[in-house]
Protein backbone atom coordinates (compact mmCIF):
# COMPACT_ATOMS: atom_id res chain seq x y z
CA UNK A 1 0.00 0.00 0.00
CA UNK A 2 0.82 3.74 -0.19
CA UNK A 3 3.23 5.42 2.15
CA UNK A 4 1.46 7.82 3.99
CA UNK A 5 2.33 11.64 3.53
CA UNK A 6 3.01 12.96 6.95
CA UNK A 7 1.44 16.24 7.30
CA UNK A 8 4.09 18.66 7.91
CA UNK A 9 3.20 19.46 11.21
CA UNK A 10 3.28 16.29 12.37
CA UNK A 11 7.07 15.80 11.45
CA UNK A 12 9.64 15.99 14.28
CA UNK A 13 12.27 18.47 13.79
CA UNK A 14 15.33 17.12 14.32
CA UNK A 15 18.67 19.12 14.45
CA UNK A 16 18.84 20.97 11.01
CA UNK A 17 15.94 19.99 9.59
CA UNK A 18 13.59 22.41 7.82
CA UNK A 19 9.71 22.77 7.39
CA UNK A 20 8.43 22.71 4.21
CA UNK A 21 4.90 24.12 3.61
CA UNK A 22 2.44 25.76 0.59
CA UNK A 23 3.86 29.22 1.97
CA UNK A 24 7.28 27.79 2.11
CA UNK A 25 8.38 25.44 -0.32
CA UNK A 26 11.76 23.90 -1.22
CA UNK A 27 13.59 24.95 -4.08
CA UNK A 28 12.72 22.66 -7.07
CA UNK A 29 15.24 20.00 -8.55
CA UNK A 30 16.63 21.82 -11.38
CA UNK A 31 19.44 20.49 -14.01
CA UNK A 32 22.55 21.74 -14.08
CA UNK A 33 23.12 24.49 -17.29
CA UNK A 34 19.30 24.87 -18.22
CA UNK A 35 18.37 26.91 -21.35
CA UNK A 36 17.50 30.28 -21.22
CA UNK A 37 14.68 32.27 -22.20
CA UNK A 38 17.27 34.17 -24.65
CA UNK A 39 17.65 32.96 -27.68
CA UNK A 40 21.65 32.25 -27.64
CA UNK A 41 23.53 34.58 -29.96
CA UNK A 42 24.72 33.13 -32.90
CA UNK A 43 28.48 33.45 -33.23
CA UNK A 44 28.30 32.76 -36.92
CA UNK A 45 32.09 30.73 -37.13
CA UNK A 46 32.25 27.05 -38.36
CA UNK A 47 35.04 26.55 -35.28
CA UNK A 48 33.11 23.18 -34.42
CA UNK A 49 32.34 21.95 -38.09
CA UNK A 50 36.12 21.91 -38.37
CA UNK A 51 36.60 20.25 -35.22
CA UNK A 52 33.75 17.40 -36.27
CA UNK A 53 35.58 17.11 -39.55
CA UNK A 54 38.62 17.03 -38.36
CA UNK A 55 37.67 14.33 -35.25
CA UNK A 56 37.14 12.04 -38.33
CA UNK A 57 39.90 12.66 -40.63
CA UNK A 58 42.71 12.52 -37.99
CA UNK A 59 41.70 9.70 -36.96
CA UNK A 60 41.68 7.89 -40.00
CA UNK A 61 45.26 8.71 -40.41
CA UNK A 62 46.21 7.91 -37.46
CA UNK A 63 44.74 4.54 -37.59
CA UNK A 64 47.69 4.11 -39.91
CA UNK A 65 50.39 6.44 -38.40
CA UNK A 66 49.89 4.45 -34.91
CA UNK A 67 49.33 1.17 -35.68
CA UNK A 68 52.27 1.29 -37.99
CA UNK A 69 54.57 2.94 -35.24
CA UNK A 70 53.31 0.12 -32.72
CA UNK A 71 54.36 -2.44 -35.15
CA UNK A 72 58.08 -0.91 -35.84
CA UNK A 73 59.16 -0.01 -32.17
CA UNK A 74 57.10 -3.22 -30.76
CA UNK A 75 56.54 -6.29 -32.79
CA UNK A 76 58.92 -6.49 -36.19
CA UNK A 77 62.64 -7.17 -36.27
CA UNK A 78 62.91 -8.19 -32.76
CA UNK A 79 60.51 -6.20 -30.54
CA UNK A 80 60.71 -3.45 -27.86
CA UNK A 81 64.03 -4.88 -26.89
CA UNK A 82 65.56 -3.76 -29.96
CA UNK A 83 64.34 -0.33 -29.23
CA UNK A 84 67.30 2.06 -27.59
CA UNK A 85 69.13 5.36 -28.63
CA UNK A 86 70.97 3.90 -31.43
CA UNK A 87 67.76 2.13 -33.14
CA UNK A 88 65.58 5.89 -32.79
CA UNK A 89 68.59 7.88 -34.13
CA UNK A 90 69.02 5.25 -36.99
CA UNK A 91 65.53 6.02 -37.60
CA UNK A 92 65.59 9.99 -37.14
CA UNK A 93 68.26 9.71 -39.74
CA UNK A 94 65.76 9.71 -42.71
CA UNK A 95 63.59 12.60 -43.49
CA UNK A 96 60.21 10.16 -43.69
CA UNK A 97 60.47 8.81 -40.29
CA UNK A 98 61.23 11.87 -39.09
CA UNK A 99 57.85 13.41 -41.34
CA UNK A 100 55.90 10.14 -39.74
CA UNK A 101 56.72 10.91 -36.51
CA UNK A 102 56.19 14.67 -36.34
CA UNK A 103 52.45 14.14 -38.01
CA UNK A 104 51.79 11.31 -35.59
CA UNK A 105 52.76 13.94 -32.84
CA UNK A 106 50.74 16.59 -33.95
CA UNK A 107 47.41 14.89 -35.08
CA UNK A 108 47.42 12.82 -31.91
CA UNK A 109 47.95 15.86 -29.95
CA UNK A 110 45.37 17.87 -31.48
CA UNK A 111 42.97 14.96 -31.87
CA UNK A 112 43.07 13.73 -28.48
CA UNK A 113 43.25 17.57 -27.14
CA UNK A 114 39.92 17.89 -28.88
CA UNK A 115 38.35 14.99 -27.57
CA UNK A 116 39.25 16.10 -23.95
CA UNK A 117 37.62 19.54 -25.39
CA UNK A 118 34.72 18.03 -25.95
CA UNK A 119 34.61 16.02 -22.64
CA UNK A 120 35.42 19.04 -20.45
CA UNK A 121 32.33 20.63 -22.14
CA UNK A 122 29.93 17.96 -21.80
CA UNK A 123 30.79 17.46 -18.63
CA UNK A 124 32.29 20.41 -16.47
CA UNK A 125 29.05 22.06 -14.89
CA UNK A 126 30.81 25.29 -13.69
CA UNK A 127 31.94 28.06 -15.79
CA UNK A 128 34.93 28.36 -13.82
CA UNK A 129 35.65 24.45 -14.00
CA UNK A 130 35.46 24.43 -17.90
CA UNK A 131 37.77 27.33 -18.18
CA UNK A 132 40.29 26.18 -15.69
CA UNK A 133 40.20 22.77 -17.01
CA UNK A 134 40.62 23.64 -20.61
CA UNK A 135 43.43 25.82 -19.85
CA UNK A 136 45.09 23.56 -18.43
CA UNK A 137 44.67 21.43 -21.06
CA UNK A 138 45.57 23.68 -23.95
CA UNK A 139 48.87 24.20 -21.84
CA UNK A 140 49.39 20.45 -21.79
CA UNK A 141 48.51 20.15 -25.73
CA UNK A 142 50.84 23.14 -27.03
CA UNK A 143 53.96 22.28 -24.50
CA UNK A 144 54.23 18.02 -26.03
CA UNK A 145 53.84 19.61 -29.58
CA UNK A 146 56.68 21.79 -28.78
CA UNK A 147 58.86 20.18 -27.04
CA UNK A 148 58.11 16.77 -29.29
CA UNK A 149 58.61 18.97 -32.59
CA UNK A 150 61.86 20.92 -30.62
CA UNK A 151 63.11 17.42 -30.49
CA UNK A 152 62.18 15.43 -33.79
CA UNK A 153 64.23 18.76 -35.45
CA UNK A 154 67.16 19.46 -33.64
CA UNK A 155 68.05 15.79 -32.86
CA UNK A 156 71.77 15.16 -32.63
CA UNK A 157 72.67 11.56 -32.87
CA UNK A 158 76.40 12.39 -31.67
CA UNK A 159 75.18 14.11 -28.64
CA UNK A 160 77.21 11.67 -26.23
CA UNK B 1 -36.91 -26.91 -22.00
CA UNK B 2 -34.34 -24.68 -19.27
CA UNK B 3 -33.66 -21.17 -19.29
CA UNK B 4 -30.10 -20.33 -17.41
CA UNK B 5 -31.25 -18.92 -14.15
CA UNK B 6 -29.30 -16.98 -11.79
CA UNK B 7 -29.01 -20.47 -9.57
CA UNK B 8 -27.23 -22.26 -12.39
CA UNK B 9 -24.07 -20.47 -12.59
CA UNK B 10 -21.27 -22.10 -12.61
CA UNK B 11 -18.52 -21.43 -10.41
CA UNK B 12 -16.08 -19.90 -13.32
CA UNK B 13 -18.97 -18.05 -14.86
CA UNK B 14 -19.21 -16.44 -10.67
CA UNK B 15 -15.51 -15.78 -11.12
CA UNK B 16 -15.46 -13.74 -14.86
CA UNK B 17 -18.59 -11.97 -13.67
CA UNK B 18 -16.41 -11.08 -10.66
CA UNK B 19 -14.07 -9.81 -12.88
CA UNK B 20 -10.90 -10.68 -10.85
CA UNK B 21 -8.97 -13.75 -12.15
CA UNK B 22 -7.29 -11.63 -15.19
CA UNK B 23 -6.01 -9.09 -12.86
CA UNK B 24 -2.36 -9.36 -11.45
CA UNK B 25 -0.78 -7.30 -8.44
CA UNK B 26 1.41 -5.04 -9.86
CA UNK B 27 4.03 -2.66 -7.80
CA UNK B 28 4.39 0.80 -9.17
CA UNK B 29 7.42 2.35 -8.25
CA UNK B 30 6.76 6.34 -8.16
CA UNK B 31 10.00 8.88 -7.87
CA UNK B 32 7.98 11.36 -5.84
CA UNK B 33 8.81 15.02 -5.31
CA UNK B 34 6.27 17.59 -3.21
CA UNK B 35 8.60 20.84 -2.47
CA UNK B 36 5.52 21.79 0.14
CA UNK B 37 6.84 18.99 2.06
CA UNK B 38 9.96 18.05 1.72
CA UNK B 39 13.52 19.00 0.06
CA UNK B 40 14.24 15.85 -1.58
CA UNK B 41 12.52 13.33 -4.02
CA UNK B 42 11.99 9.79 -2.95
CA UNK B 43 11.00 6.64 -3.83
CA UNK B 44 6.81 5.42 -3.15
CA UNK B 45 5.71 1.94 -3.74
CA UNK B 46 2.10 1.71 -4.61
CA UNK B 47 0.34 -1.74 -4.75
CA UNK B 48 -2.09 -2.30 -6.79
CA UNK B 49 -4.51 -5.52 -8.66
CA UNK B 50 -4.62 -4.47 -12.65
CA UNK B 51 -5.11 -6.24 -15.81
CA UNK B 52 -1.57 -6.61 -17.75
CA UNK B 53 -3.14 -5.91 -20.74
CA UNK B 54 -3.93 -2.18 -19.15
CA UNK B 55 -1.08 0.91 -19.42
CA UNK B 56 1.21 2.30 -17.56
CA UNK B 57 -1.42 5.58 -17.38
CA UNK B 58 -4.24 3.38 -16.30
CA UNK B 59 -2.05 1.79 -12.90
CA UNK B 60 -1.13 6.10 -12.48
CA UNK B 61 -4.97 6.34 -13.10
CA UNK B 62 -5.62 4.18 -10.78
CA UNK B 63 -3.04 4.85 -7.98
CA UNK B 64 -4.19 8.82 -8.36
CA UNK B 65 -8.36 8.15 -8.25
CA UNK B 66 -8.66 5.05 -5.71
CA UNK B 67 -5.09 4.93 -3.79
CA UNK B 68 -3.57 8.40 -3.25
CA UNK B 69 -4.79 11.84 -4.51
CA UNK B 70 -1.87 13.81 -4.03
CA UNK B 71 -0.09 11.93 -7.01
CA UNK B 72 0.90 14.93 -10.05
CA UNK B 73 1.78 13.88 -13.12
CA UNK B 74 0.45 15.19 -17.02
CA UNK B 75 -1.57 13.44 -19.39
CA UNK B 76 -4.29 14.83 -21.90
CA UNK B 77 -5.17 12.76 -24.74
CA UNK B 78 -4.06 9.60 -23.38
CA UNK B 79 -3.79 8.16 -26.51
CA UNK B 80 -0.18 8.58 -27.49
CA UNK B 81 -0.58 11.95 -29.98
CA UNK B 82 -0.40 14.74 -27.32
CA UNK B 83 2.81 13.55 -25.82
CA UNK B 84 2.22 15.20 -22.47
CA UNK B 85 3.17 11.56 -20.26
CA UNK B 86 6.21 10.74 -21.49
CA UNK B 87 8.18 9.80 -18.44
CA UNK B 88 11.03 7.17 -18.08
CA UNK B 89 9.79 4.22 -16.61
CA UNK B 90 11.71 0.74 -15.86
CA UNK B 91 14.94 3.62 -16.69
CA UNK B 92 13.76 4.21 -20.39
CA UNK B 93 11.95 7.05 -22.08
CA UNK B 94 8.40 6.31 -22.75
CA UNK B 95 4.60 7.36 -23.05
CA UNK B 96 2.72 5.72 -20.06
CA UNK B 97 -0.26 5.82 -22.58
CA UNK B 98 1.66 3.80 -25.12
CA UNK B 99 3.31 1.24 -22.42
CA UNK B 100 1.32 -1.90 -21.97
CA UNK B 101 2.14 -3.38 -18.23
CA UNK B 102 2.89 -6.69 -19.31
CA UNK B 103 5.32 -5.67 -21.98
CA UNK B 104 7.84 -4.11 -19.07
CA UNK B 105 7.96 -7.22 -16.40
CA UNK B 106 5.02 -6.42 -13.85
CA UNK B 107 6.98 -9.11 -11.85
CA UNK B 108 9.52 -6.89 -10.41
CA UNK B 109 8.50 -2.92 -9.23
CA UNK B 110 8.03 -0.52 -12.03
CA UNK B 111 9.62 2.65 -11.81
CA UNK B 112 8.12 5.39 -12.87
CA UNK B 113 10.61 9.04 -12.85
CA UNK B 114 10.24 12.07 -14.26
CA UNK B 115 12.13 12.92 -17.63
CA UNK B 116 15.60 13.89 -16.69
CA UNK B 117 17.58 16.94 -17.19
CA UNK B 118 14.52 19.25 -16.63
CA UNK B 119 13.35 21.27 -13.49
CA UNK B 120 11.05 19.01 -11.52
CA UNK B 121 8.17 20.77 -10.31
CA UNK B 122 6.12 18.06 -8.49
CA UNK B 123 6.08 14.08 -8.68
CA UNK B 124 6.13 13.41 -12.27
CA UNK B 125 5.95 17.47 -13.84
CA UNK B 126 8.39 18.71 -14.72
CA UNK B 127 9.36 22.53 -16.14
CA UNK B 128 9.14 22.25 -20.40
CA UNK B 129 9.65 25.87 -21.05
CA UNK B 130 13.57 25.13 -21.66
CA UNK B 131 12.28 22.22 -23.98
CA UNK B 132 9.61 24.61 -25.89
CA UNK B 133 12.78 27.56 -25.92
CA UNK B 134 15.12 25.29 -27.79
CA UNK B 135 12.27 24.40 -30.22
CA UNK B 136 11.14 28.18 -30.57
CA UNK B 137 14.91 28.53 -31.06
CA UNK B 138 15.74 26.82 -34.74
CA UNK B 139 11.95 28.62 -36.04
CA UNK B 140 9.94 26.10 -36.74
CA UNK B 141 7.48 27.74 -39.41
CA UNK B 142 7.64 28.40 -42.75
CA UNK B 143 9.67 30.93 -44.39
CA UNK B 144 9.67 32.35 -47.29
CA UNK B 145 10.24 35.00 -50.12
CA UNK B 146 8.34 36.88 -52.35
CA UNK B 147 4.68 37.18 -52.76
CA UNK B 148 2.19 34.74 -51.49
CA UNK B 149 0.88 32.79 -54.46
CA UNK B 150 -2.48 32.93 -55.54
CA UNK B 151 -3.25 29.02 -54.84
CA UNK B 152 -1.45 26.38 -52.18
CA UNK B 153 2.39 25.66 -52.55
CA UNK B 154 3.11 22.61 -54.25
CA UNK B 155 4.74 19.93 -54.01
CA UNK B 156 5.85 16.36 -55.58
CA UNK B 157 4.86 13.56 -53.35
CA UNK B 158 9.00 12.44 -53.50
CA UNK B 159 10.01 16.37 -52.17
CA UNK B 160 7.40 15.75 -49.23
CA UNK B 161 8.70 12.20 -48.80
CA UNK B 162 11.81 13.37 -47.78
CA UNK B 163 11.07 14.73 -44.81
CA UNK B 164 8.18 12.70 -43.67
CA UNK B 165 9.58 10.95 -40.79
CA UNK B 166 10.52 13.94 -38.61
CA UNK B 167 6.61 15.63 -39.52
CA UNK B 168 5.46 13.05 -36.87
CA UNK B 169 7.31 14.57 -33.53
CA UNK B 170 4.54 14.97 -30.70
CA UNK B 171 6.76 17.10 -28.55
CA UNK B 172 6.90 14.69 -25.81
CA UNK B 173 10.61 15.37 -24.67
CA UNK B 174 11.29 11.93 -25.13
CA UNK B 175 13.97 12.16 -26.93
CA UNK B 176 15.86 15.29 -25.45
CA UNK B 177 15.35 14.11 -22.13
CA UNK B 178 17.17 10.81 -22.71
CA UNK B 179 20.07 12.47 -24.21
CA UNK B 180 23.18 12.32 -22.10
CA UNK B 181 24.36 15.59 -23.16
CA UNK B 182 21.31 17.14 -22.98
CA UNK B 183 21.20 16.07 -19.27
CA UNK B 184 24.42 17.90 -18.51
CA UNK B 185 23.90 20.82 -20.36
CA UNK B 186 20.94 22.29 -21.26
CA UNK B 187 22.08 24.71 -22.95
CA UNK B 188 22.50 22.24 -26.50
CA UNK B 189 19.49 22.31 -28.39
CA UNK B 190 18.98 18.81 -28.06
CA UNK B 191 17.16 16.15 -30.67
CA UNK B 192 13.69 17.05 -30.60
CA UNK B 193 14.69 20.94 -31.75
CA UNK B 194 16.86 20.00 -34.24
CA UNK B 195 14.25 17.11 -36.01
CA UNK B 196 12.08 20.08 -35.95
CA UNK B 197 14.75 21.86 -37.70
CA UNK B 198 14.92 19.18 -40.35
CA UNK B 199 11.69 19.38 -40.80
CA UNK B 200 11.59 22.91 -42.56
CA UNK B 201 15.12 22.40 -43.71
CA UNK B 202 14.26 19.69 -46.33
CA UNK B 203 11.14 21.42 -46.64
CA UNK B 204 11.51 22.58 -50.51
CA UNK B 205 9.17 24.97 -50.03
CA UNK B 206 10.56 26.64 -47.30
CA UNK B 207 13.57 28.87 -47.63
CA UNK B 208 14.99 29.97 -44.08
CA UNK B 209 17.05 26.18 -44.41
CA UNK B 210 20.04 28.52 -44.59
CA UNK B 211 18.83 30.03 -40.96
CA UNK B 212 18.45 27.33 -39.55
CA UNK B 213 21.56 25.63 -40.61
CA UNK B 214 23.26 28.75 -39.13
CA UNK B 215 21.82 28.17 -35.78
CA UNK B 216 22.52 24.57 -35.73
CA UNK B 217 26.26 25.03 -36.69
CA UNK B 218 27.18 26.96 -33.60
CA UNK B 219 28.91 25.07 -30.26
CA UNK B 220 25.29 23.78 -28.84
CA UNK B 221 24.16 22.62 -32.27
CA UNK B 222 24.04 19.78 -34.10
CA UNK B 223 28.48 19.16 -32.93
CA UNK B 224 27.42 18.26 -29.70
CA UNK B 225 25.78 14.95 -30.97
CA UNK B 226 27.42 12.17 -29.75
CA UNK B 227 25.53 9.62 -31.71
CA UNK B 228 24.10 7.56 -28.44
CA UNK B 229 21.42 6.83 -30.18
CA UNK B 230 19.42 6.87 -27.25
CA UNK B 231 16.75 9.59 -28.89
CA UNK B 232 16.09 6.98 -31.39
CA UNK B 233 15.55 4.31 -29.33
CA UNK B 234 13.03 6.62 -26.53
CA UNK B 235 10.68 8.54 -29.59
CA UNK B 236 7.69 6.99 -28.86
CA UNK B 237 6.65 7.62 -32.55
CA UNK B 238 10.14 5.51 -34.01
CA UNK B 239 11.61 8.58 -35.84
CA UNK B 240 14.77 8.17 -36.92
CA UNK B 241 16.25 10.92 -34.75
CA UNK B 242 19.89 10.58 -35.12
CA UNK B 243 19.59 9.89 -38.57
CA UNK B 244 17.94 13.34 -38.82
CA UNK B 245 20.76 14.66 -36.74
CA UNK B 246 23.69 13.46 -39.20
CA UNK B 247 21.57 14.26 -42.45
CA UNK B 248 21.52 17.37 -40.73
CA UNK B 249 25.46 17.27 -40.18
CA UNK B 250 25.39 16.18 -43.38
CA UNK B 251 23.80 19.24 -44.93
CA UNK B 252 26.23 21.66 -42.89
CA UNK B 253 29.12 19.87 -44.22
CA UNK B 254 27.74 19.92 -47.99
CA UNK B 255 27.49 23.57 -47.81
CA UNK B 256 30.39 24.81 -47.02
CA UNK B 257 32.68 22.29 -49.42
Amino acid sequence: MATEVTPVDEVELTGSSVTYSPENPAPVIEPPRARTKRTPRSTRTNFELYGWLFMRLSGVVLVVLVIGHLLIQLVLDGGVTKVGFAFVAGRWASPFWQGWDLVMLWLAMLHGGNGLRTVINDYAEQANTRFWLKTLLFAAVAFTIVLGSLVIFTFDPNIR
Amino acid sequence: MSTPTIDEHSSALDEAEQGTSHLITVTLRIRRFNPEVAAEADWVDYQLPIDPKERVLDALHKVKWEIDGTLTFRRSCAHGVCGSDAMRINGKNRLACKTLIKDINPEKPITVEPIKGLTVLKDLVVDMEPFFQAYRDVMPFLITKGNEPTRERLQSAADRERFDDTTKCILCAACTSSCPVFWNDGQYFGPAAIVNAHRFIFDSRDEGGEQRLEILNDKDGVWRCRTTFNCTDACPRGIEVTKAIQEVKRALITRRF
